[in-house]
């Protein structure tokens, strides 16, 4: 230590540890202080209570007292209205209303009226607020959270003491084994979960669709004969064993929708794609490999595909390749074939999983 | 017997005013009058910007109203019914049980749908209205010490918020709001390694199975309400214990509040308010049309309708998809990673997290331990608008391509010019929202000082003597001057010198000089306009007379 330092300066730089200064910080503020002649900037303090109409002359309390009586008069009478609404008019009755159209009458009556009772209500309050409660100002003290330095030394004092007397530090076996103890018990409620749902296994990967499934338009339940195809045109389908009324129906179409497309032969890009279709019939999962929307907005002349939830786009004539948008992969392709009775049908499975992918996909 | 209650039992019992005496009751049980004493005629500040955050509150009690009356009617179930109710159109339709029960609630319980449309609204404002109350706080830095456990608090309130709307949304398993469903499921699919679990687990099987409908609807109903709740009445307790923020004006400083007394001034105002919000709603729900379940149709994973669009609220999340280009990664193994869906995961938190911390993140730059309980106006914190500002546009631009087709539908653009656009004004408009913001904040700082030294322009011309024309500007008050001049300003964080006084070389925090850096950045001379002294004001005063 050298002997030239200032005892004060060296113990708080020691007990800080400070880089940096205070010096940055502005001074003092300038609080409550009364207006000094010389200091143009000096906080004059609050401008005196002006008084409103309503403080000096009763006739203008009497009206505002009478504005605010007749806002909740309205507001009883609002809520009449709703009462006579809700008995008198039917709920299926249309009505022509200016310049919306055509509504629920029930709707639109039981909402004004409810909306305006409530509303005078509030204007009436805020009414009488503004014009016949007293509108002088007051100032009202703070006082600074942190506690004094002798309240915190008589908590850290009286903490000790409790610590102490629970003996947490002396008996370090009891305290680790309750720390052990809190820290398993928890485990009992995540193991509770494991029965939320099944593992993955190959769910994902598996659909509907087995060698020989006949593919049926998904509106009308009819097989499909590769002349009802035609160029153009988008026809949604599913296999023939999925029922509308089946338990899993929603998981299974979920997976196994697919969309047939026709193209001519020449326009087909990729020779793969062309080969698992038949003359020309393509025919793709219509699950979006983005997040799962049936991608199924088609443009017949480019013949792209389009998912209307985020826009990707695939090309359907070069193997659904993606053009545009967040989607990382190709959709899907079935292979398919025309069976002896003249029907399309699947060829086996999706090589690859439909829908979004995961990390399992590979 | 105690001797101090005697008096009072002989003199006032028998002529104690009923109010009086069921307070007597509670106040033995409760300490109601000390309670009372400390708060009854607390002094709230008044200020539009107040009103905000009271929107919250309301919206939020209206929600919870109206949501107590859907679940009486409401059934969670995706077990499948043909559909018998009185709506026509949908007559014979399979469906679930949650759709059944909200075509049931739109027309065929009297009232249902106003109820219904009231909740959406009312849901609607709330997110709206938590925004916009951020945004108060964050521009006026009320989140400084004292405040930065409640501005947490308001955060968690947000993301909850964003959470239960989301569920709610999903519930009558509509066309819409199942593809969000679906959207989930794909989002979920995307987590690396444990993503197809979570999924499996949390659809209780494959997608969309029947679990995830009164699954969500315990999340909607019960867990994240409660959880708001007690936040909320934490967020107003410490409102109360901390009491209000008030902006700089003659007679209002850090060391005191202005305003009207809670009772009844406040309570009169802020009660008349809740029925304000709670009728305008009402009267909403009563002319405009929301989430008209009906013209959808039940979900079903194979269709789908186009302009599918979220609630605003998550319309910054949908951009940050749309946005996103379709990166798919295979790593060696097998194993799929989708940056697609990932990066938009990480990137949404981030975003969101990025303004809870900030006012940690300012209290470091500062180092500043004392309490601020002024709000200070957004120009004289040019850095931190400007961050805000920066922090809004990101979320412009995302909000924007959450629309990307809808844009591109009504004003006849390209869908992919419009992504495009917005995948580089992501990362382009914030810097300049940034800087642009700066800039202004010291124009206006500019002109504050301006006015200040010359006074207000009063529009009068006056010609002089010899022909010059000039304006004849008004000195402010002193209420006026104080108030221009009451904001204090810091000065940039020195570092010292490299050496001590013996030449010896002192080590400095790397970290204390990014610090330094930030505090140059938020106070140094780009940063901040010195605001005119007293010297200053008194010599152009006293020098130049009216001429000025």
């Amino acid at each position: 230590m050298s002997d030239d330092r200032d005892p004060t300066t060296s113990s708080q730089e020691t007990e800080t540890r400070k880089d940096v200064s205070d010096d940055h910080l502005p001074g003092e503020r300038r609080s409550g202080e009364l207006a000094v002649l010389d200091d143009p900037f000096a906080d004059p303090g609050l401008p005196p209570h002006e008084h409103r109409r309503q403080d000096i002359d009763e006739r203008a309390a009497k009206r505002s007292e009478r504005t605010v009586a007749l806002l909740f008069t309205v507001s009883m009478l609002a809520t009449i209205g709703f009462i006579v609404a809700y008995v008198a008019i039917p709920i299926d009755r249309i009505v022509y209303i200016w310049p919306i159209g055509h509504i629920s009458g029930l709707n639109f009556a039981l909402g004004t009226t409810l909306g305006t009772a409530l509303f005078c209500i509030g204007a009436g309050a805020i009414h009488w607020a503004r014009t016949l409660m007293s509108d002088e100002e007051r100032s009202e003290e703070r006082h600074a959270v942190a506690a004094t330095p002798e309240v915190k030394a008589h908590v850290l004092e009286e903490f000790r003491k409790g610590a102490e007397e629970s003996g947490i530090g002396r008996r370090k076996l009891v305290r680790n084994t309750m720390l052990g103890a809190v820290a398993l018990v928890p485990l009992s409620g995540v193991v509770l979960l494991r029965d939320l749902g099944p593992l993955p296994e190959d769910k994902l990967r598996k659909t509907a669709w087995r060698e020989g499934s006949v593919i049926v338009n998904e509106n009308t339940g009819e097989p499909l004969r590769p002349e009802d195809i035609v160029v153009g045109s988008l026809t949604q389908a599913m296999p023939d064993d999925l029922d509308h009324h089946d338990h899993d129906f929603h998981a299974q179409i979920a997976k196994a929708a697919v969309m047939l497309v026709r193209l001519e032969p020449e326009d087909i890009k990729d020779p793969r794609s062309a080969e698992w279709g038949h003359e020309g019939i393509l025919c793709f999962s219509k699950i979006c490999t983005h997040i799962g929307c049936p991608a199924t907005l088609y443009e017949q002349q480019t013949h792209h595909a389009l998912c209307p939830c985020h826009q990707s786009t695939f090309d359907l004539s070069d193997g659904a390749r993606v053009l545009f948008g967040p989607a990382g992969h190709p959709l899907p392709q079935l292979r398919i074939t025309v069976n002896d009775d003249g029907y399309l049908a699947a060829l086996g499975d999706f090589e690859e999983p439909p829908g979004p992918s995961f990390w399992e996909r590979g | 017997m105690s001797t101090a209650t005697e008096p009072r039992k002989s003199t006032a019992r028998g002529k104690a005013p009923a109010g009086e005496k069921v307070a007597d009751w509670a106040d033995g049980r409760l300490g109601i009058y000390s309670l009372a004493k400390a708060n009854m005629r607390k002094i709230f500040p008044d200020h539009w910007s107040f009103l905000l955050g009271e929107i919250c509150l309301f919206s939020f009690i209206i929600v919870m109203l109206t949501g107590v009356y859907l679940t009486l009617f409401f059934v969670p179930s995706m077990g499948h019914v043909e559909y018998t109710g009185s709506f026509e159109p949908m007559q014979g339709v399979m469906m679930s049980e949650a759709y059944a029960s909200t075509l049931d609630i739109s027309f065929d319980v009297r009232g249902g749908l106003l109820v219904r449309q009231i909740h959406h609204w009312a849901a609607l404002l709330f997110v709206v209205g938590i925004f916009m109350h951020m945004m108060r706080v964050f521009f006026t830095g009320a989140f400084r010490k004292p405040r930065e456990i409640n501005w947490l608090f308001g955060f968690l309130l947000l993301v909850l918020a964003l959470f239960t709307g989301l569920t709610g949304y999903s519930l009558p398993d509509d066309l819409l709001s199942g593809v969000g469903i679906r959207f989930m499921e794909g989002a979920i699919l995307a987590v690396p390694v444990v993503g197809t679990y979570i999924q499996m687990f949390l659809f209780g099987g494959e997608f969309p199975g029947y679990d995830i409908i009164p699954r969500f609807f315990v999340v909607h109903v019960l867990l994240l309400p409660g959880i708001m709740l007690g936040l909320v009445v934490a967020h107003l307790i410490l409102i109360v214990y901390h009491k209000h923020t008030h902006y700089a004006g003659p007679g209002r400083t850090n060391d005191n509040v202005v305003g009207m007394p809670l009772l009844p001034v406040y309570m009169a105002k802020a009660g008349g308010f809740f029925f304000l919000v709670f009728g305008v709603i009402t009267l909403i729900a009563a002319t405009v049309t929301i989430n008209p379940v009906w013209v959808l149709g039940p979900y079903r994973p194979d269709q789908i309708s186009t302009n599918a669009q979220p609630d605003w609220y998550l319309g910054f999340s949908e951009g940050l998809v749309r946005m996103m280009p379709g990166w798919e990664w295979v790593i060696p193994g097998g194993y799929t990673l989708n940056f697609g869906l990932l990066v938009p995961l990480i990137v949404f938190p981030g975003l969101l997290t990025a303004i809870a911390l900030y006012p940690f993140f300012e209290s470091w730059v500062t180092k500043d331990p004392r309490e601020h309980h002024i709000a200070e106006r957004p120009r004289n914190n040019p850095t931190r608008t400007g961050f805000g500002m920066a922090w809004l546009t990101a979320f412009g631009v995302c909000m924007l391509a959450g629309g990307n087709d809808l844009w591109a539908i009504h004003f006849h653009l390209s869908i992919n010019a419009i992504t495009w656009f917005c995948r580089i004004g992501f990362f382009v408009l914030p810097v300049v929202a940034f800087f642009v913001t700066r800039r202004i904040c010291l124009g206006l700082q500019r002109r504050d000082a301006e006015k200040v030294l010359h006074g207000r322009e009063s529009g009068i011309i006056k010609r002089l003597p010899h022909g010059e024309f000039v304006e004849v500007h008004e000195p402010l008050s002193q209420e006026q001057l104080y108030t221009l001049t009451a904001h204090e300003q810091q000065k940039p964080l020195e570092l010292g010198p490299d050496t001590d006084k013996n030449g010896v070389r002192r080590p400095v925090n790397p970290l204390e000089r990014v610090r330094a850096r930030f505090s140059k950045a938020y106070f140094g001379e780009q940063a901040q306009i010195t605001k005119p002294t007293r010297e200053e004001y008194k010599e152009i005063t006293e020098g130049h007379g009216d001429h000025h």
